[in-house]
């Protein structure tokens, strides 16, 4: 009995190098620092004034969640085509975590669209559009995974539709730009920070923190879910 | 040029048992039609050439939906589909095989609805009637692909709208603003890149959809 065990314990290695806990202290230090860089040292907007604040989660939480995506691409070209035997949960977990963070794009898009054009949702937003869309697509992804017994044919589908995912987003966004043209023939100028000082630093520390929350959420469900296959393992080994 | 010959004998067979059962295109055509008149009804007074033209390509990429949803069911309903993987020829022939015949349903489904949109509606431009050619190669080939995905899960039916409407919004985008702006070259251009770049992604992964 040993021996099954024990592939089941080796098929499924530590996750990644840099210990959890070290990862989850420095998130909630990062995410503490840009909290109090965007209330206390960022410079009020001129414009939109104390509001505008959002603006540096905003934009560090979209960028996050294309890492996300794109991440979880990669991994499913790993599954395709080396044959990776974990790439296809980590590949779920990224998109999982991009959907989780394409969720904040949404609602802090919204608060930000509200405070600059007064309405909760614009359609000339081309990035809160493209979010949109994406998040119905990646939606579609959950619904199609969860259809299909787990095996080797949830796992090409699933990462077959995560790769159509990236050819997507550019292909969406120039389609976004496009559509402007014969819905906005106006132009809105909302007079963009001016980047350089403390909202640099601002934006750059917030931009960190977002990522590294991002891996460590990763990392946690990753571990648990391998956790859970570990588990499964074991239990058919007794049973 | 066997893969030619094997692309021409698996789209052949699809048209033949169409023609012979005629499930898909006459609902598609009374599809069609029956969205138009909805549309009559829907839309309060006259409407523009331009909220017309919206109702076109909703009205399209739904009659397109329910070809695709039909595309795999014959091979599920006589479980052919193992046969087909077994076959020995290139899996991806399954797919191109696949899209040319629901393209044959689509456009012959258009050939009757685009006089009936003039008929009812507005006249259609020489711009249009490209453009509803170029999103017709993106519909059935980006479609037929979700079509053998959904059609291997539980969900079936229910999951190919949800898998392909986001994946067709630039279709949609390029086809709108072809049919409304007085310069359409660079949507047309949209929808020419949507389809090669996707027709390679479905082209060069359709194995991994139908391989266990």
């Amino acid at each position: 009995m040993s021996s099954p065990s024990s592939t089941a314990a080796a098929t499924i290695p530590a996750v990644g190098r840099i210990h959890l806990p070290a990862l989850a202290v420095s998130s909630l230090v990062l995410v503490t620092t840009a909290l109090a860089f965007v209330f206390f040292v960022a410079p009020n907007d001129q414009s939109l004034g104390f509001a505008q604040r959002i603006f540096y989660f905003h934009v560090s939480i979209a960028f996050t969640a294309y890492a996300c995506f794109i991440c979880g691409a990669w991994q499913a070209l790993r599954h395709l085509w080396k044959r990776d035997p974990r790439a296809d949960l980590a590949s779920y977990v990224c998109v999982h975590q991009g959907l989780i963070f394409g969720t904040l794009v949404l609602i802090t898009g919204s608060i930000w669209a509200k405070i600059a054009w007064g309405r909760w949702w614009i359609w000339s937003e081309d990035e809160l559009v493209l979010f949109l869309v994406l998040y119905l697509f990646y939606g579609a992804y959950f619904m199609l995974r969860f259809s299909v017994d787990p095996g080797p044919q949830r796992a090409n589908l699933s990462a077959v539709y995560a790769l159509f995912g990236v050819v997507l987003i550019p292909v969406s966004f120039a389609a976004i730009r496009l559509a402007k043209a014969y819905f906005h023939p106006e132009v809105f100028t909302l007079h963009g920070p001016n980047f350089g000082g403390w909202i640099l630093v601002t934006y750059c520390i917030a931009q960190v923190a977002m990522l590294v929350l991002a891996y460590t959420l990763y990392r946690l469900e990753l571990g648990s879910k391998r956790l859970d296959v570990r588990l499964r393992r074991l239990r058919e080994v007794l049973a | 040029m066997t893969y030619i010959r094997d692309v021409g004998a698996l789209a052949r067979k699809d048209l033949l048992l169409e023609l012979r059962a005629r499930d898909t295109l006459p609902a598609m055509l009374l599809f069609v039609a029956a969205v138009f008149v909805v549309f009559h009804f829907a839309v309060p007074g006259t409407p523009s050439r331009l909220e017309t033209t919206g109702l076109l390509w909703v009205a399209i990429l739904f009659t397109a939906l329910l070809g695709l949803g039909r595309a795999f069911v014959p091979e599920r309903e006589q479980r052919t589909f193992d046969g087909l993987v077994l076959a020995p020829c290139d899996r991806s022939a399954i797919w191109l095989a696949k899209s040319i015949a629901t393209l044959a349903f689509l456009v012959a489904a258009e050939v009757v609805a685009l006089p009936l949109y003039a008929l009812f509606f507005h006249p259609i431009g020489g711009a249009t009637v490209l453009a509803v050619l170029l999103a017709d190669l993106g519909i059935c080939g980006v479609g037929t692909f979700l079509g053998a995905m959904a059609v291997v899960t539980r969900a079936r039916d229910l999951l190919l709208p949800l898998l392909f409407l986001p994946l067709a919004m630039p279709i949609v985008v390029g086809a709108v603003g072809a049919s409304v702006v007085a310069s359409p070259g660079r949507y047309l251009l949209l929808l020419a890149l949507y389809d090669l770049l996707f027709a390679v992604v479905c082209w060069a992964s359709f194995e991994y959809v139908v391989a266990e």
